[in-house]
């Protein structure tokens, strides 16, 4: 039961990495999480993203005990903590529902986790981690008298005090509204470099993940599809999944065959373009070619486009004005549909529905991904139906 | 109009109080008798206010007894079915096993079944298995038909609680043991005295079951049945009148606490809820 150390020395020493080795989680069937292996290391802000029913619930539920896996090691250290049951381990976590203890007032609930390892005067540091999570004064209250923010920072402090090694949060603010969230994301972020402890944050929300994260990792069907710093992710996408579920992209299918020198050339479509070889994840074979809609610009004839620049001509299908920006769909010569965003800096005019245009990118923006074989038509996220309805606005 | 839209607002109320009185007019009744000096042994009509009944509420020394009798069966049989009932709810809750839908079923059973039924084939079991019919016989009848109504109560409870609370509580260093203690049990314990309660009065009052099975056992019930025939000592009000008002005397301290504990947590903080900082 002491392992861990009670005292707050021990406790504070770095344990070293979070490490998980071909972990496996198998329920019956069905393959939650299918080998992972990754190295999260000390002190870091590290996001697990994906979809829900991707894994990343049941990596951390492994990670703080609640679930045992099937196969593999989490390693905290060079300490196998995997077949720990959840009370010894240096782990804490803040749950999605938040789970407050509805019997307890506030100070008993921060206090819960000192209490148990044997500590008698918590008043000082229970006062002190309520401040940290700027709920002076609500010590007496129980959870049901908070509201959803409080709860979720109760919750966090409840976490905290035991100075884990590492802390789990499990979409900790999915329960709160846009601008509460966007506060604590800031928070949260406050807090993890003031105290400097292992987060490991799930959530399903990309910006959230982005915003907050040293490092995220993109789950799906149990594996980690990409992994590294958001801008690396964004900018620079290893597989069409990731470049979807990250943030938006076009993505045309096309055939490349193989590298000419320092550029890859694609055909997509009976057209040809060129993309840089450092931006390639494969030459050859079956691959789309990826552009986010932000990095496209519209102008009204192919003279206009710069030089080095690639480009695809068609026609406004839908233009949405969304205030920062207006977000076109143009529809293509061969007739898929591309995204585009217009930032509103007040210099171009609007493009009504219908007109012709010309939309270009610098090849150093766009990116060379593998493409199953089999799925030839475009992929632009949002997915649009094949042919939608020409000149709907929404 | 002005009457009618009165009428309109507040109909639901005017008929939850018409019922609340046709509820409470029996007890209301008994009350009021505990305090009679009847005419004569067969009267039930209000004749003279006296104390002496209050005063002096074991007339009958063999009233006394039953009652006695009566509150230790209660007890027994509510804490051996409290116990068993709860455990049954917790295995019924939390495990999956071979023929737990059965058993779901067959937890109905006792409650399902008419007391005659129950009371006489319990009577047939025990003349067949050669037990004298006694206090004992009585006790294990009663915490039979406990037992159901106890699981039913715990199990809803138990259903309505988060495990999330649990997986919480092992997170932050609770032990099985620190977590049944600290947490399952706390959130549960209103359910269970609740059932407790509930056991008790339907021990209490039983007297189709208990009159099988008692031998020459008397019990409260029983005693009662018997002096109707003779007519019925005032002093049965009595005991009535008590039993009601420790119960409401229980179920008033009890939500009393919980009403000063909440508008304590309220009042505590005042000052702090105005202007919460900003985060910077």
């Amino acid at each position: 039961m002491r392992q861990m150390g009670a005292k707050a020395q021990e406790r504070d020493t770095p344990a070293g990495d979070l490490r998980l080795a071909n972990l496996t989680k198998r329920f019956g069937i069905f393959t939650a999480v299918d080998d992972l292996s990754l190295t999260i290391p000390q002190g870091s802000f590290f996001a697990l993203l994906g979809a829900s029913g991707c894994g990343k619930t049941t990596t951390l539920r492994m990670i703080a005990g609640l679930e045992e896996p099937t196969s593999g090691q989490v390693l905290l250290g060079d300490r196998d903590i995997a077949r720990l049951r959840p009370y010894k381990r240096p782990v804490n976590t803040v749950f999605q529902s938040y789970a407050l203890f509805p019997h307890l007032d506030i100070h008993e609930n921060v206090a819960f986790g000192l209490r148990r390892r044997g500590i008698r005067k918590v008043t000082e540091q229970v006062d002190r981690m309520l401040a940290l999570v700027q709920l002076e004064g609500y010590g007496r209250r129980r959870p049901a008298q908070l509201s959803g923010g409080q709860q979720q920072r109760v919750a966090l402090a409840r976490a905290l005090i035991n100075h884990p090694q590492v802390l789990l949060l499990d979409e900790p603010l999915g329960a709160l509204d846009l601008k509460l969230r966007r506060q604590m994301q800031i928070e949260l972020k406050r807090i993890q470099t003031e105290v400097g402890i292992t987060f490991v944050h799930v959530t399903h929300d990309q910006e959230e993940a982005m915003t907050m994260a040293d490092t995220v990792a993109v789950m799906n069907a149990g594996r980690i599809e990409q992994l590294g710093a958001p801008a690396d992710l964004y900018e620079y996408p290893a597989t069409a999944f990731v470049a979807n579920f990250l943030g938006q992209s076009n993505l045309l299918a096309g055939e490349a065959a193989g590298s000419a020198g320092t550029d890859v050339p694609v055909t997509a479509h009976g057209v040809r373009f060129s993309v840089p070889a450092d931006r390639a994840r494969t030459d050859r074979g079956p691959v789309y070619l990826g552009v986010r809609p932000e990095k496209l610009h519209l102008v009204d004839s192919v003279a206009q486009v710069p030089s080095g620049h690639q480009h695809v001509e068609g026609v406004v299908t839908d233009a949405s004005y969304v205030g920062v920006s207006t977000q076109y769909l143009i529809r293509t010569g061969w007739g898929s549909e591309i995204s585009a965003f217009v930032a509103n800096t007040g210099a171009g005019r609007q493009l009504p529905v219908g007109a012709p245009v010309v939309a270009h990118w610098d090849a150093r923006h766009a990116f060379l991904l593998p493409r199953e074989a089999g799925a030839d038509s475009d992929r632009t996220t949002p997915l649009l139906d094949e042919q939608p309805p020409v000149g709907a606005l929404s | 109009m002005r009457l009618s839209r009165w009428l309109a607002d507040r109909w639901v109320m005017i008929v939850a109080l018409l019922v609340l009185g046709y509820l409470s007019l029996p007890i209301l009744v008994v009350a009021g008798l505990s305090f009679n000096r009847p005419s004569s042994r067969l009267s039930y009509d209000f004749h003279e206010f006296t104390l002496d009944n209050w005063r002096n509420p074991c007339a009958t020394s063999d009233m006394c007894d039953a009652v006695v009798r009566s509150v230790q069966i209660g007890f027994i049989a509510t804490a051996v079915s409290t116990v068993l009932g709860t455990l049954m709810a917790f295995a019924l809750i939390r495990h999956r096993f071979r023929g737990r839908s059965g058993i779901n079923v067959l937890i109905f059973l006792p409650m399902a079944t008419p007391e005659l039924v129950m009371g006489t084939s319990l009577l047939a079991l025990f003349v067949a298995a050669g037990v004298p019919q006694g206090f004992w016989t009585i006790v294990i009848a009663h915490v039979m038909f406990c037992v159901s109504f106890v699981v039913v109560t715990v199990k809803a409870r138990l259903a309505g609680m988060d495990s999330r609370l649990e997986e919480a509580a092992m997170d932050l260093y609770a032990n099985e043991w620190q977590t049944f203690r600290r947490i399952t049990l706390p959130l549960v314990l209103p359910g269970i005295v609740a059932a407790a309660l509930l056991a008790f009065s339907l021990s209490f009052d039983d007297f189709i079951i208990t009159n099988f099975n008692a031998g020459t056992t008397v019990t409260f019930p029983m005693y009662v049945w018997g002096a109707a025939q003779r007519g019925i000592p005032p002093q049965v009000n009595v005991i009535g009148t008590a039993m009601f008002a420790i119960a409401l005397l229980l179920v008033g301290a009890s939500s009393l606490r919980g009403r000063r504990a909440r508008r304590a947590a309220l009042a505590a903080p005042v000052a702090a809820v105005g202007a919460p900082k900003s985060a910077s």
